[in-house]
């Protein structure tokens, strides 16, 4: 697992593209004075598609009151980040139609709705806490901590904490592997 | 109309670089959580390595001002953990969640999807959570430099040891 595969060699260092993302950041801020984050976007987004069908109750919600449903700075950010990683993938030659994840199918086998489920559940969960602690791995994780924000900093080893029980849980026995 | 044309480029070229440090994968995500691969790790430190000395740059040329969250423990602590519990379960966080669909991971969609539905759940919930959890433990919009009463240019070459130590210790045990 740790090897490095022949793919692993299609992608560049993370280093480096770690420390371009920074200089990306650095830019942002600068020219358009906004920092990195993601989850508002669905947030905003879930105001849209509920305005379809209960304008009116949309309009009376606090949270969406505090999030309008509209396209923002970040929206924008968000759906670049779509077109930015197609683009990369494409030219690379490493864009590849896959529904398992190959760690997960190791584990789990096969079965498109057991990925589904569980990637749908996960993403109910992960939202909700997003929400609750005001930002994702983008707007606490990185934006929050290259601020020097202590609830960027908390968010993080939060997150971290988290994710580190719920791997084990699913992959238990299998360390290494 | 310029803030989301800056929005839409920033964005391109962050989905860019993430697709390039190959973070956009579950098994990336999950590797750092296993503590297997941390490539993710490595990218995450390295923007906030070079964009923490950026920022407070420009913040102190008066060029940009900061956009720091509350730390409202009551929130951000189980808020923090709830998230890291989904992370787990669906290997991608809401970024790389679109960007792996777009790189043909399509898996990412059933996590937008759910993503979406937490938002509303939240939604639902928050005009009692604004009552209750968000108002525990508010010291408001603090930095580290703030609360400890210290330069954050003596705390950022700091950090940025700390993070090079990682780093040589990632690379020394092949993570």
């Amino acid at each position: 697992m740790n090897s490095t595969t022949p793919r692993d060699r299609c992608f560049w260092n993370p280093y480096l593209a770690g420390a371009l993302s920074g200089l990306v950041l650095i830019a942002s801020v600068g020219f358009a004075g906004k920092f990195f984050g993601a989850s508002t976007t669905f947030v905003r987004s879930t105001g849209m598609i509920e305005k379809i069908f209960s304008a009116e109750r949309v309009s009376r919600m606090d949270y969406f009151m505090k999030e309008a449903p509209i396209v923002d700075w970040q929206w924008m950010f968000v759906i670049g980040i779509f077109f930015g990683a197609s683009i990369a993938a494409k030219i690379s030659d490493t864009y590849r139609l896959q529904a398992l994840p190959d760690m997960w199918r190791g584990r789990f086998g096969d079965s498109i709705p057991k990925r589904a489920c569980a990637a749908f559940i996960g993403g109910v969960i992960a939202m909700f806490g997003a929400r609750l602690a005001d930002g994702c791995p983008s707007g606490h994780g990185l934006s929050g901590s290259a601020q020097l924000a202590v609830s960027g900093f908390i968010a993080l080893i939060c997150f971290f904490i988290g994710g580190v029980v719920m791997a084990r849980i699913i992959y238990r026995g299998r360390d290494g592997q | 109309m310029n803030t989301l044309i800056y929005g839409l480029i920033t964005g391109i070229l962050f989905g860019f670089l993430l697709q390039r440090g190959s973070v956009l994968r579950y098994d990336k995500q999950l590797g750092a959580l296993r503590f297997i691969d941390m490539t993710i790790v490595k990218f995450m430190f390295s923007t906030v390595m070079v964009g923490m000395v950026g920022v407070y740059l420009l913040k102190d040329q008066g060029i940009a001002t900061l956009s720091v969250k509350p730390t409202i423990l009551g929130a951000v602590i189980p808020g923090g953990l709830i998230f890291g519990i989904g992370w787990g379960l669906l290997g991608y966080c809401p970024g790389t969640s679109v960007g792996a669909l777009a790189e043909g991971r399509w898996d990412g969609l059933w996590g937008v999807l759910g993503m979406l539905a937490g938002a509303a759940l939240y939604a639902e919930a928050y005009p009692q959570l604004k009552k209750t959890l968000l108002t525990w433990g508010d010291f408001g919009k603090i930095t580290l430099p703030q609360a400890l009463g210290i330069s954050h240019w003596v705390i950022i070459p700091l950090f940025i040891a700390g993070g090079l130590y990682m780093f040589y210790w990632f690379e020394k045990k092949g993570l």
